[in-house]
């Protein structure tokens, strides 16, 4: 009966591929694409101001001065204006947040900080995504903590909410 | 009351689908030569079952011609300004709607199956219906308990949605119901490979009931793929026609596998060989299909959430693969030992060619799996990988150029045992095509070596696929070998064009002020002028493009980008000029700061052979179909005449003798 | 494909939750460059790179913007004298294997490349088992 058993094969093999087929239906599909520069330094970058209310950003903002968060958004965004809230209650707990605002105008940037609240210390403008590539980030807005070495520590993808405070604020921590 | 109808027609088309299989299963406690008393009610079932899911599916278009908007479905596919034309092909530009097209199309086949044929004995005959009842039923519960297209609002909505702006076109009316209908016209090819299993009854004449199935759906598969490749060529806006997606590879492996049992079921039926490999490429085929429909709803792969995604229904799907293909394999496991060996042959033969092609294929057909499936797996330890072009390109060369020399010499090579030396001015004559072209294509200039080697295979398959008329008196040739001939030269035409627009493609991008002109190739493109235009539910902006070749009589072509307001979106509408070698393809874009507009410009040479050469193998199918029809009914008629004779004879004869 | 363009659909569809941006595309996202062997070799790369935001597009066929801006940063380095595996290798720093179409021999990546070893193996045998010995051929198996 020995040869015989190449019958079975492609059961085996669908079988292979039920298991791991179902075992990907249990799993929350994460749609989000992780940046695989945690854990290296940022990027070098010099980005003009966003606007004439705040000096621009560059890494050397970074350097040497406790963790900071660097917050990638856009006025055009309308999840930055669900995260604004939380931003300043971070803003109020005294983290820093270096902002990048993406493919954006100075005026459109003025607008939505008089609306929504101007939680950042430095915004740059980044009207080609350089600096979005050059950090690994795939979309607005996201958040990276980064540390006093200037070395990228944690990533948060999407809008903050309200639970994801405590988090990044742990994070922060970890990263002093 | 349409929405309540095509609901209860559903309902009790799942009762039939039950009683078909039942009934059919009970054809197997016959014995040989009887009839059970109970397994009469499987062909009725099947045939009812027919009318009763296209009446479901009647019923569902109709809603949506009139846009009834207190069913959920249109209220949230369709509205009430699109063209007529959209509403009714919007009926399967969704979920449920295009799976109660699967399933209309599943019930017809079996319908179509009960009704006619008549040649397979009764044992059979039984087992392949309960099989296919068994089948419709579990896609049936999956329609009813899980994505019920008749659903009602609470309350009727006011307007509908819209349906997406990239699937309001021609292309919709055309692509999914040719591509369904090839999908599914599989399941009776396995319906019939698992009767023939269970039953015993692997055998030509088995192969000659189930050839015009799978010759029928490789036709719809084939056009389906071909139309929808085109469609995505020229509605997308870049001018690629395919892309390694995921989910076009889900309709590409149902056709790998499809043609390899094409060819497998000739042998089959021409020279009882091949018998467990035609069986196992019948059951692989619509599990591929099957598994093309896992992937595609379950939302398991990226990129493939093209309906709205449910684990609910992936789990659904998915617990249905598992009976079906797993328990295909497990009783194909179990008894295709049982099945006897065929008649034996040499290497240097037709059936020994068509063996190599059908490994080469089931090995295409591996890798386009594989390289499907492994973000699947490496997503569950969660590392993201993308398998693309430049992993299945030269991957599937490896076995698909081994594969086309093959296929230039095969059906010049005799059945059973041939031996090469007899063809050595035509193997001499394929070799010298296949060198010959590489060499003058490469003196032109630099090219990948795919299209180079594309390009070569082109030609001498082009005049090898003529290569079996030689010396036959054409009107003689019978019509399937006529179609043979049609198919393989389209596969030399579709290659030709898929190589040409890798090698010899232009590409102009510009920012372009009105006025302006432009250059690529032999033609000058000048943007003449910039209009808003206006469409049913839409408005755009329209490019008057005045193309002119090597400063002739210029054609103008009006490219748009429109904006759709329900649901909103923007679309580019690419303008195409043909010419017979080739296809100039252009797109407008935004405009800048300083009034200049985006324009993208392609010319494409020979790129139109592509679908022409899908077309051509599609015809050849067609050809291959009526030609085997036409000889059967030929054999019918003439066994009924020489059954008549031989009944007259004896009664001549028996008149005479005293009855005993 | 009809599943194909519905998928790319939802893709489009997200846009309109995150907005449009009204800013100009960067200099080379729609503009080739100006030397036809460079442009060439951005073209081909760019077909082998996928657009982050669009899920199941190269970036050469794809008018998301993110797109665009990956697009200009090819074209722009490519003109800067890098060499395009250098640029594939700079953005897989970034956005790990996911963003390359071109999958690369490495520890999660090795059996995309042994199968097909062992698919030519298995062919190899199952078509001297086959053909080899002149037997007759009633089984076969699927590789």
């Amino acid at each position: 009966m020995r040869s015989r058993l190449y019958l079975w094969v492609p059961l085996a093999l669908f079988a292979f591929f039920a298991g791991v087929a179902a075992y990907m239906l249990t799993q929350e599909k994460d749609e989000f694409v992780q940046s695989a520069m945690i854990g290296q330094p940022l990027p070098d970058f010099t980005l003009e101001p966003a606007y004439d209310g705040l000096p621009g950003a560059a890494k050397t903002d970074f350097v040497g001065r406790g963790p900071r968060l660097l917050n990638i958004w856009a006025s055009w965004c309308l999840p930055c204006i669900a995260e604004a809230p939380q931003l300043e209650a971070l803003q109020a707990r005294g983290v820093e947040i270096i902002g990048i605002a993406i493919r954006d105008r100075p005026g459109d940037v003025a607008n939505f900080l008089a609306r929504h609240g101007n939680p950042y210390t430095r915004i740059g403008s980044d009207p080609i995504s350089e600096v979005q590539l050059a950090v690994g980030s795939s979309g607005v807005p996201e958040t990276f903590v980064i540390d006093a070495k200037g070395v990228i520590r944690y990533q948060h993808i999407g809008d903050i909410r309200e639970g994801d405070v405590p988090k990044l604020l742990a994070e922060l921590e970890k990263a002093r | 009351m349409t929405a309540e109808i095509g609901l209860a027609a559903l309902w009790l088309a799942a009762a039939l689908a039950v009683l078909q299989m039942v009934s059919g299963a009970f054809a197997l406690r016959a014995a040989e030569g009887e009839v059970n008393a109970l397994a009469i009610y499987a062909r009725p079932a099947a045939v009812v079952q027919a009318f009763l899911a296209v009446l479901a599916f009647i019923m569902l278009l109709y809603a949506f011609a009139t846009t009834d908007l207190s069913i959920k479905l249109v209220a949230s596919n369709s509205h009430s300004m699109k063209p007529m034309l959209y509403k009714l092909t919007g009926t399967w530009g969704n979920h449920e709607g295009s799976m109660l097209l699967w399933v209309g199309v599943l019930a017809l086949s079996g319908g179509l199956l009960a009704g006619f044929e008549k040649r397979l004995p009764e044992r059979t005959m039984g087992a392949t219906l309960a099989v296919q009842g068994f089948v419709a039923l579990g896609f049936y519960a999956f329609l009813l308990l899980s994505s019920n297209p008749f659903e009602r609002l609470p309350v009727p909505a006011a307007e509908g949605i819209g349906l997406n702006p990239l699937l309001q076109d021609i292309g919709l009316a055309i692509h999914p119901p040719t591509l369904y209908a090839g999908y599914v016209g599989l399941s009776v090819a396995f319906s019939l490979a698992m009767g023939a299993l269970l039953t015993n009854q692997v055998n030509p004449a088995f192969a000659r009931v189930l050839r015009p199935w799978v010759l029928g759906a490789w036709v719809l598969l084939t056009f389906g793929i071909t139309a929808g490749s085109y469609w995505a060529y020229y509605e997308l806006g870049w001018g690629g026609w395919w892309f390694w997606d995921p989910v076009e590879n889900a309709s590409l492996m149902p056709w790998l596998a499809a043609t390899a049992l094409m060819h497998s079921v000739s042998v089959l039926a021409a020279r009882d060989a091949l018998r467990t490999w035609t069986i196992m490429l019948g059951v692989l085929a619509f599990s591929m299909s099957m598994l093309g429909t896992f992937l595609v709803r379950s939302g398991v792969l990226t990129s493939v959430h093209a309906f709205a995604v449910d684990p609910e229904r992936g789990a659904f799907i998915l617990g249905l693969l598992l009976l079906y293909i797993g328990g295909a394999f497990t009783i194909f496991a179990l008894r295709a030992g049982a099945v006897a060996e065929g008649k034996r042959f040499a290497v240097a033969s037709r059936e020994g060619a068509l063996v190599f092609n059908n490994v080469m294929l089931s090995a295409i057909l591996a890798i386009v799996l594989l390289g499907t499936l492994y973000p699947l797996l490496t997503e569950a330890f969660d590392v993201r990988v993308s398998v693309g072009p430049p992993y299945f390109n030269p991957a599937s060369a490896i076995f698909a150029v081994p594969m086309f020399l093959v296929m230039a010499v095969g059906p010049l090579l005799r059945w059973k045992s041939d031996k090469p030396a007899r063809l050595q001015i035509e193997l001499g004559l394929i070799a010298a095509l296949v060198i010959g072209t590489i060499v003058l294509v490469s003196f032109f200039g630099q090219f990948p070596l795919l299209p180079l080697l594309g390009l070569g295979l082109a030609a001498a398959l082009a005049v090898a696929a003529f290569m079996p008329l030689r010396g036959r008196k054409l009107w003689r040739v019978p019509v399937a070998t006529w179609g043979m001939v049609l198919a393989h030269f389209g596969v030399a035409v579709s290659l030709f064009g898929m190589a040409c627009e890798g090698a010899f493609s232009q590409e102009r991008l510009a920012a372009v002020a009105p006025g302006g002109t432009e250059q690529i190739g032999d033609f000058s493109v000048t943007l003449q002028s910039v209009t808003p235009v206006a469409g049913p539910n839409w408005t755009a902006i329209e490019a008057r493009l005045a193309i002119s070749e090597s400063g002739g009589e210029p054609v103008i072509l009006y490219p748009q980008a429109r904006s759709f307001w329900s649901p909103p979106m923007s679309t580019s509408e690419s303008a195409l000029l043909t010419r017979w070698d080739g296809q100039l393809y252009a797109v407008i874009g935004n405009q800048a700061e300083d009034g200049r507009w985006q324009i993208r410009v392609w010319w494409k040479p020979f790129v139109t052979f592509i679908w022409y050469g899908g077309l051509l193998i599609a015809l050849g199918g067609v050809l291959a179909i009526a030609g085997r029809v036409k000889v059967d009914v030929k054999r019918r008629t003439a066994s009924t005449k020489g059954a008549e004779r031989r009944a007259d004879l004896e009664a001549l004869g028996a008149s005479p003798a005293p009855a005993e | 494909m009809i599943r194909w363009l519905a998928a790319f659909f939802i893709a489009i569809l997200a846009l309109p939750v995150a907005a449009q941006d009204t800013m100009p595309p960067a200099p080379y996202a729609y503009s080739q460059l100006d030397n036809p062997q460079l442009e060439a070799e951005a073209a081909a790369l760019m077909h082998t790179l996928r657009c982050i935001k669009c899920q199941s597009q190269s970036i050469a066929d794809s008018d998301a913007p993110m797109a665009g801006d990956m697009r200009h940063q090819v074209r722009s380095r490519i003109l800067a004298g890098e060499s395009p595996d250098e640029i594939r290798r700079w953005l897989i720093a970034r956005y790990g294997d996911y963003v390359s179409y071109e999958p690369e021999v490495s520890a999660t990546t090795w059996p995309l490349f042994a199968v097909p070893v062992l698919i030519v193996l298995v062919v190899a045998g199952v078509l001297l088992r086959r053909l080899g010995q002149r037997r007759g051929s009633s089984e076969g198996q699927s590789s």
